[in-house]
């Protein structure tokens, strides 16, 4: 009965605080059970350590390496390394240079524009590219983790025929018989299960086959796709057609349970475009933004005014706002709830205000109906042609996917279906729980896959054939507004993999069947510009001239050999053969396109042109009726979307930017129902719902709409290598294709058991500390310095430190607390360029997570219910007077003559002082041996100008210093001042809203210069005197005041 | 009372005494003179190449300037280590049939590199950039010494950080002007402590000693 | 010549009346000297030493096999994290060396003091505090996360580095701190043993014994030039030793006092902590001299006087320490620093308060029954209370160094530390490497001062009056 007690405690706390004041995170409270158990005993589960299966594997190889290390380290007589150079040497590489190679993630339906960062044919790392119109330079978490996915051992490396091995070759011979069986009947036998395609040569390729076959189905299917936003469109325009947002030009935007700035293919655009409303240099109006969402989003914690209301009852809002606006065909509807209707009330007066400059949008989660409604309210507010335009959709075949796989199963159970070609993706996992796809499959005589992993899809499957990586292959891409990009390789197939034109090819009228993915597209493209290839064409694996590359091009470490960390330069061979250079041939007119096309990484005009539409008179009734009881609404999770990235270790340790939880899902609930339900974080409950039922821990998220429970796909996989296999829970069991988003009427009951989830951050109260400072417009412009004031202020001088002068260059760093989404593509980045090694569940649990960067996340308000939310990212602060350096006792961590507090690994024992005595607590340590000297693969993916740190050594962010001495380097040899912008930071390039901004403060003119000298400028901790270099923006709020009455004073602030 | 020890005992024992600083003393300078040996160092040392490559010949006799084959010196951290194409470039000509060549023909050939044993090995922790070494007007040969002598590439110093340290602390006494960077047996035209400091000045040198110019 | 001819004089008289003695009546020189080197030379060794001393080797045994695991694996296997870097270990180091410090107090300020009371106890005390050293100095090398460069950096020759160790932090300060503790402890515990040496050399049956003896006694003759120059090196030593008691553990608050942590940072930690060292010392001390002088019999030379001057002690020191705590937490108020205050408020509420009000009660609270006559005079409470004077101590720096650590300026990069069990292992693993030590020291040296007990027999006073 503790946690009631316990819970009643926060309440009485929380009814006792008054306006802005900072509350505790509920865990903190209620007291965690970990914590009640360590009371009671004195052996806490860490002795546990070795049963977690990852700890197993490190400890494993702890148990070989840290002898050699041992011997190794202490010795000062170094092992003989070998060089191995070119046999011909390809002419654009310059040994100990990386190359950038424009290319596109295909994603969910879309396409991003990438850099790829090479160092001597070894894709090392991903960047935005700054041409692409849907990244300009940014990327998200899962194209920057993509990286370790190229390189994954775990990848499905042979071509199988029930369990044998086969060469491609078998695999062609055997469909090319299967086409012939179907050639007489049209197909109609012949289906092939595609995710979302939105490559062009693709499309064409399946167009091709289908007028040969017409009778033969092809049938896409991707767990999370704007299903509803399609069918909207439908039912609004009665035709499929993709909104998109210019929000950059909205003052007032309305987001319905939309996480518009994260998810999704525009979502990068979508918030460089927000940000450029709210940063804190921006001097323009400020945006305002109502968030009306069932769970916390990224973008509804960046929200002005955020009303958390049931999923089922979003519908509700969306047709009394509708109604409000006097959109023709709505009835109006009574919202209930006193805070819902004045929330409303004004949200219409706002809109109304802004017609013409409002944007609303409608999640994907939400019904098609909210989404027709939502249509016809844009168009009612003048917003069409203003902040939203219509085009055609970036994927070629849009359908009603959940439609045509439940047909496609039908199809298969009744037999009439010979043959199934899976064409990537995992149905078997991913589908909706009553279609039933395994059994469905396993009646189809003859079942083809082709997947990147043996998965439980390849487990049902006679034929099992590795796809290629999207790095590893040539293709094309349309971005969400219509862009296409070339994807070209960035290394030959580590593993054998074939790309899905190769696959297609196999029944092709053409070619025989087997033709390399390079002629296929270069083929389809050809015979679209019309240009001809008269000329000579190059040889089928082409370079691309290095792109001009965002950061300065890099020097290698101390020779070949430092580049994998571990010093094996053996690595170089290991390499399948870098990319040749090309003998030059006079080009012919498509090469000099096509070429050009792969240098900028798109082609150029192939955007999509605004299309006219026209609303359908009337508008289609309401959808779900609204449910009682408990709500479930699925989402994929933010870490492994829908479990393809389950095995990428790098995102099962990324500590999710809401919840930062690590290494599993929970079943989000928000605190007023837990403390009815009488539960508490890692609580094990069981739902049920129409005889399925699923057990999960729940886990506490402030912002949780009342009686809805969150749950994220993509875990519970049971077949999906070393690292993703059998962690978290399954929940697909509950998604059905009758409620493939919002489930009502579930049970939920209490197991009793309790489970421990691994969190990086326990504690979300700010204590009543000024770190995060926050004030309304009002109080802004009342007060511009207001930040400022709620500093303590403290003689300068009270330091025993020597004072420095800092000549030449003085690094620094800027973040904006406006604009940061808490995205996490900063955290991948960094852990990517800064070879950050994976500690694995236990060790997460116990504290000893290894990312440089972290995001901390503070809730503050009065209502747990719903919070505030606010994104701290929290890099090394670079003290002036770093309490770090002075504890150090052999020097191993230093101030630069740039003001960086230099971290030497080699140099470091380990005494663990400088984090003891670090006020941000930003110190990491290898308490194991955590980096990975072992697999190969890994070892690819290394940085070569970053050391691979050792057992027994404190590391930390240190400003991407390796990009910074590159820059010098550079620019000294072409005898210049480094320029501003000319360093860029991991995270920093990552950032989709340019939250992070690095650069010199002796250079007055530098942004980061300008944005110090910002009145919202500020440091944390100053009243320490350490004199961070990392500064941060404070908060301006934009409330809408009828909602938010103005304070005079933002006093309380300081809590 | 019967005696235990006899009179040796009386000296004996002081005579330990001394001993026990010699012992001392000894280990010490003994650790000193070890750890900068050529054994620990490597300096010095003729290491065994796939191929006989003979500087003294290519670079003395021939007179082949540094960059034909080190191409990235100047451009990268990296000084480059010739590709197989580069050898024959010539040796496709001269001396095409020679048994000693032979490695280098059949790696053209067959598309196999060499794998030559590297001499001037930094620990994988040590960033350094000859770009830039070679642009503030180093001489190749003052780290790597009298190369146009050696008929077998050794190493001259012993690369331990103190040598680093060393010239980066005073790099008035090592460099030189940047016509004379690939010069080999270069005399400075005026007294180094003339040339030295005016070089610094115009090169801009800052002999960089933080730790993050080498450590990352 | 006996006792009976000896006449006491009125001093001495009057001494005996007032408070217990500090050698019981009717010792000879002679008496004195059987009974205290027939405890190595001649009595047979005593099955509850084999047991006691198997005990402790075994839990030695577990030390070297936690050595050998966290040298192979890294300290991981301990339970630090981020933000808790240290625990365990510096909790131990700070313990141990705090009960290092009776041992010098005793044998250098009380003599300088011309304290009689310490002759039969420094010479096991100082032992003492050798192995409490011993046990001390392993944990500032093996807390480290590489151990092999630690001794390389520090020792930084051949220096091919042109690096030096950092001076201005504290960890090199300690360094050099127990190393001169040690160092010099040792010398003054072996010069104290040269007579008593001699004298077992005189005494020994067996020619190994007398060999050995021989050679640690140096040619000793107990010539007048000899005991003149003895006494000269002994007050000599006692005279550096002396800054030392109060140098060492100075230093060692450094750790905390210097960084910038709340619960750290706080100017009073050097006279706190050498305070509660000699509090801890002392208890040790009673921890060891209650069951010596059961089993060795060895009452008449320990004597109440003794347990009665220790407790004392111990009360005064134990005050000190908890005036320390009154102000710790008076400041954290008086400041008005939230972070001090919060660290405050966390100690006394916090996950972890159940060991800080443990610490109170004991430091605090518990130590008071030391006023009362009763309670000094019950040697088995006494015992009991001394062992928890040791756990107490053992908290505190518990708390200090936890407590402080777990939650400080950021509430992001807060969390809890649980040791393991490695970490219990190392701690126990400490405790059977001193008693292994200690046992081997009460069978193979005299335990006591013979030379120094022969000065205190009445027999002396008379010579001295009559001579």
């Amino acid at each position: 009965m503790s946690e009631i007690k316990d819970i009643d405690a926060l309440r009485a706390q929380l009814d006792g605080t008054r306006g802005k004041e900072y509350w505790r995170s509920l865990e903190a409270l209620s007291g965690t059970p970990e914590f009640k158990e360590f009371l009671h005993r004195e052996f806490p589960q860490n002795a546990s350590e070795w049963l977690d299966p990852v700890g197993r594997r490190g400890f494993l190889k702890l148990m070989s390496a840290s002898l050699a290390l041992a011997g190794v380290s202490a010795c000062t007589r170094q092992p003989t390394e070998e060089l191995v150079p070119y046999v011909r040497q390809p002419e654009e590489l310059v040994p100990g240079k990386p190359l950038f190679y424009a290319t596109a993630m295909p994603f969910a339906g879309a396409g991003m524009g990438l850099l790829v960062e090479s160092h001597e044919g070894r894709p090392t790392k991903i960047e935005g590219n700054p041409d692409h119109p849907s990244s300009r330079g940014a990327t998200d978490l899962f194209a920057q983790a993509s990286i370790l996915g190229l390189y994954d051992p775990d990848r499905s490396t042979t071509i199988t025929n029930l369990g044998d091995i086969e060469p491609f070759s078998a695999f062609v011979v055997a469909m090319r018989s299967v086409l012939a069986a179907q050639l007489s009947k049209k197909g109609a036998g012949l289906r092939i299960l595609t995710e979302t395609i939105a490559s062009p040569t693709m499309a064409a390729q399946i167009d091709d086959l289908l007028t040969r076959l017409p009778a033969a189905k092809v049938v896409q299917w991707e767990p999370f796709f704007g299903h509803n936003a399609r069918e909207g469109s439908r039912l609004a325009f009665n035709e499929y057609v993709a909104p998109q947002y210019a929000v950059e030009k909205a003052d007032v935007i309305l987001s319905l349970d939309a996480d518009f700035m994260c998810v999704g293919a525009a979502g990068l655009r979508n918030a460089r475009a927000f940000a450029s409303r709210r940063r804190a240099e921006n001097t323009g109006t400020r945006n305002r933004l109502y968030a009306v969402e069932s769970t916390p989003t990224n973008s509804g914690s960046r929200a002005d005014h955020r009303l958390p209301l049931k999923a089922s009852q979003i519908e509700g809002v969306a047709r009394a706002l509708a109604a409000k606006l006097n959109v023709p065909g709505v009835a109006a509807v009574s919202v209930s709830g006193e805070a819902a209707s004045k929330f409303l009330e004004s949200l219409a007066v706002d809109l109304q205000g802004a017609r013409g400059k409002s944007l609303v949008i409608a999640g994907d989660s939400q019904p098609a109906s909210v989404h027709a409604v939502v249509h016809a309210i844009n168009a009612a507010l003048g917003n069409v042609g203003q902040t939203v335009s219509y085009t055609q959709t970036p994927e070629a075949r849009p359908g009603n996917q959940i439609a045509s796989l439940r047909e496609l199963v039908g199809e298969m159970n009744a037999g009439t279906v010979d043959f199934v070609l899976i064409l990537g993706g995992n149905p078997v996992y991913t589908a909706p729980a009553d279609l039933k796809f395994g059994d469905a499959l396993a009646k189809v005589r003859l079942r083809a896959h082709v997947g990147q992993y043996e998965d439980e899809t390849a487990e049902k499957c006679q034929w099992h054939v590795p796809e290629a990586h999207y790095l590893e292959m040539w293709s094309d891409v349309r971005a969400d507004d219509g862009t296409v990009t070339i994807v070209q390789p960035l290394i030959a197939p580590l593993y054998g993999g074939k790309s899905p034109h190769e696959i297609l090819a196999a029944f092709a009228e053409t070619g025989g069947g087997e033709r390399p993915g390079y002629d296929i597209v270069r083929e389809y493209w050809a015979k679209q510009t019309g240009l001809s290839t008269a000329a000579p064409a190059a040889p089928p694996v082409v370079v691309a001239a290095p792109v001009p590359a965002p950061a300065a091009p890099k020097a290698p470490p101390a020779g070949a050999a430092a580049g994998v960390g571990a010093g094996a330069p053996a690595a170089a061979p290991a390499v399948p053969a870098p990319i040749a250079a090309a003998p030059k041939p006079a080009l012919s007119p498509f090469d000099l396109a096509w070429r050009k096309w792969l240098h900028d990484g798109l082609v150029p005009g192939t955007a999509f042109a605004t299309r006219q539409v026209t609303l359908q008179g009337a508008m289609p009734p309401a959808a779900t009726p609204v449910g009682d009881g408990l709500e479930v609404v699925f989402r994929p999770d933010p870490a492994v979307h829908d479990g393809r990235f389950s095995n990428n270790a790098w995102l099962q340790e990324l500590p999710k930017s809401l919840t930062k939880l690590t290494w599993d899902n929970a079943a989000l609930i928000a605190p007023g129902t837990a403390k009815r339900l009488l539960l508490i974080s890692g609580d094990v409950v069981e739902l049920k719902q129409g005889g399925q039922t699923v057990r999960i821990p729940v886990w506490l998220a402030p912002g949780q709409a009342a009686d809805t429970l969150t749950l994220h796909l993509g875990y519970g996989r049971t077949r999906s290598g070393r690292t993703g296999t059998g962690i978290g829970f399954a929940v697909n069991a509950l998604r059905t294709t009758g409620a493939p988003d919002t489930l009502a009427g579930v049970q939920l009951t209490k197991t009793g058991d309790n489970y421990e989830l691994a969190c990086t951050q326990d504690h979300g109260s700010l204590e009543g500390r000024n770190l995060i400072r926050v004030a309304t417009q009002a109080q802004y412009t009342a007060d511009p310095s207001f930040a400022a004031k709620m500093q303590e202020e403290i003689p300068k001088t009270l330091t025993m430190l020597p004072p420095r002068s800092y000549e030449g260059y003085a690094w620094g760093m800027a973040i904006d607390q406006n604009v940061c989404t808490g995205c996490n593509a900063c955290v991948v980045a960094c852990q990517a360029e800064n070879n950050v090694p994976v500690v694995g569940k236990s060790q997460v649990a116990n504290g000893r997570e290894m990312h440089w960067l972290r995001v901390d996340r503070y809730y503050t308000g009065d209502d747990p219910d719903n919070p505030d939310t606010y994104h701290q990212p929290m890099p090394c602060q670079q003290c002036e007077s770093a309490p770090c350096e002075v504890v150090c006792p052999v020097s191993a961590t230093t101030h630069s003559d740039e003001g960086l507090n230099d971290m030497v690994y080699n140099r470091c024992v380990g005494t663990r002082y400088c984090s003891n005595n670090c006020p941000f607590k930003v110190r990491r340590f290898n308490f194991l041996l955590y980096g990975d000297f072992t697999t190969e693969s890994y070892k690819l993916q290394r940085n070569p100008d970053v050391t691979v740190r050792s057992r027994g050594v404190m590391e930390k962010c240190t400003y991407c210093v390796q990009r910074i001495n590159q820059a010098r380097v550079a620019s000294k040899l072409d005898d210049r001042e480094i320029r501003d912008g000319e360093v860029v930071t991991a995270c920093q390039s990552a950032c989709p809203t340019e939250a992070i901004v690095f650069g010199n403060l002796n250079d007055p003119n530098s942004r980061v210069s300008k944005l110090r000298a910002n009145t919202l400028n500020y440091r944390l901790l100053e009243e320490l005197n350490v004199r961070p270099r990392t500064s941060y923006m404070a908060v301006v709020r934009n409330p809408n005041t009828t909602l938010e009455p103005a304070k005079p004073t933002n006093g309380e602030e300081r809590g | 009372m019967p005696q235990i020890f006899d009179r040796s005992a009386n000296f004996l024992s002081k005579a330990s005494l001394g001993g026990l600083l010699l012992f001392v003393g000894g280990v010490i300078t003994l650790l000193m003179v070890f750890g900068r040996s050529s054994y620990v160092t490597r300096a010095n040392e003729y290491i065994e190449q796939p191929i006989q490559f003979s500087h003294a010949h290519h670079v003395g006799d021939d007179g082949i300037d540094c960059r034909y084959c080190h191409t990235s010196v100047e451009t990268s951290a990296f000084a480059g280590i010739p590709p197989t194409k580069t050898c024959m470039n010539c040796h496709s000509q001269l001396w095409n049939t020679a048994p000693i060549l032979e490695p280098v023909r059949a790696s053209f050939r067959d598309d196999k590199p060499l794998h030559w044993i590297r001499v001037h090995d930094l620990p994988d922790f040590v960033y350094f950039n000859h770009s830039i070494h070679v642009k503030k007007g180093m001489g190749c040969e003052t780290c790597h010494g009298r190369v146009d002598q050696m008929p077998l590439m050794l190493q001259r110093n012993s690369l331990q950080m103190e040598w680093c340290i060393n010239c980066h602390r005073n790099p008035e006494n090592y460099v030189r002007p940047r016509s004379e960077i690939f010069t080999m047996g270069y005399q400075p035209a005026e007294p180094q402590s003339v040339i030295g400091p005016r070089l610094v000045k115009q090169y801009a040198i800052k002999g960089n000693t933080s730790c993050s110019t080498c450590h990352r | 010549m006996a006792a009976k001819e000896h006449v006491p004089d009125h001093e001495e008289l009057a001494l005996m009346q007032r408070t217990p003695a500090v050698i019981a009546p009717g010792h000879t020189f002679e008496s004195v000297t059987d009974s205290i080197s027939s405890i190595v030379l001649t009595k047979r060794t005593t099955i509850g030493w084999f047991f006691g001393f198997a005990l402790a080797f075994m839990f030695l045994m577990v030390l070297n096999m936690t050595i050998g695991k966290l040298l192979l694996e890294g300290i991981g296997i301990w339970g630090n994290n981020i933000p808790v870097g240290w625990a365990f270990d510096i909790i131990n180091f700070v313990w141990w060396i705090g009960i290092g410090h009776a041992g010098t107090l005793i044998s250098a300020i009380l003599l300088l003091f011309r304290q009689q009371w310490r002759t039969s106890i420094n010479r096991f005390a100082e032992a003492m505090t050798l192995f409490a050293v011993a046990c001390a100095a392993m944990f500032p090398l093996l807390h480290t996360g590489r151990p092999w460069l630690a001794i390389y950096w520090l020792f930084p020759y051949p220096n091919t580095m042109g690096l030096w160790p950092q001076f201005r932090s504290p960890l090199i300060w300690d360094v050099f701190a127990v190393s001169t503790y040690g160092t010099v402890s040792a010398l003054f515990w072996f010069t104290g043993l040269v007579p008593d040496m001699a004298t077992l050399r005189d005494r020994a049956q067996s020619k190994a014994a007398r060999v050995i003896f021989g050679m640690l006694s140096l040619g000793w003759r107990g010539s007048a030039r000899h005991w003149q120059r003895y006494e000269m090196a002994y007050l000599l030593l006692a005279g550096i030793s002396t800054p030392l008691v109060l140098s060492v553990h100075s230093v060692v608050s450094f750790d905390f006092a210097v960084s910038v942590l709340p619960g750290w940072h706080a100017t009073i930690f050097p006279p706190y902590f050498v305070a509660g060292a000699i509090y801890s010392g002392f208890a040790m001390v009673m921890t060891l001299a209650i069951p010596l002088r059961k089993f060795y019999g060895l009452e008449d030379f320990i004597t109440m006087r003794h347990i009665h001057n220790m407790t004392k002690v111990m009360l005064a020191t134990g005050m000190i320490v908890a005036y320390g705590y009154a102000n710790e937490a008076f400041f954290a108020w008086y400041s008005s620093n939230a972070y001090e205050a919060y660290m405050m408020l966390n100690r006394m509420t916090g996950p972890y308060a159940v060991f800080y009000w443990t610490l109170i009660a004991i430091n605090a609270v518990m130590i008071q029954l030391f006023w009362f006559r009763k309670i000094r005079e019950n040697i088995p409470l006494l015992f009991v209370l001394s062992l928890l004077v040791n756990v107490g101590m053992w908290l505190e720096r518990f708390i200090i160094i936890v407590t402080s650590l777990h939650r400080d300026f950021l509430p992001s990069s807060w969390d809890m530390y649980y040791p393991t069990r490695w970490d219990f292992a190392m701690f126990t693993g400490t405790i059977g490497l001193f008693f292994s030590l200690f046992f081997l020291f009460v069978r193979f040296l005299p335990a006591i001062a013979i030379f120094e007990m022969r000065t205190i027999v009445p027999e002396a006073k008379l010579k001295q009056h009559h001579g």
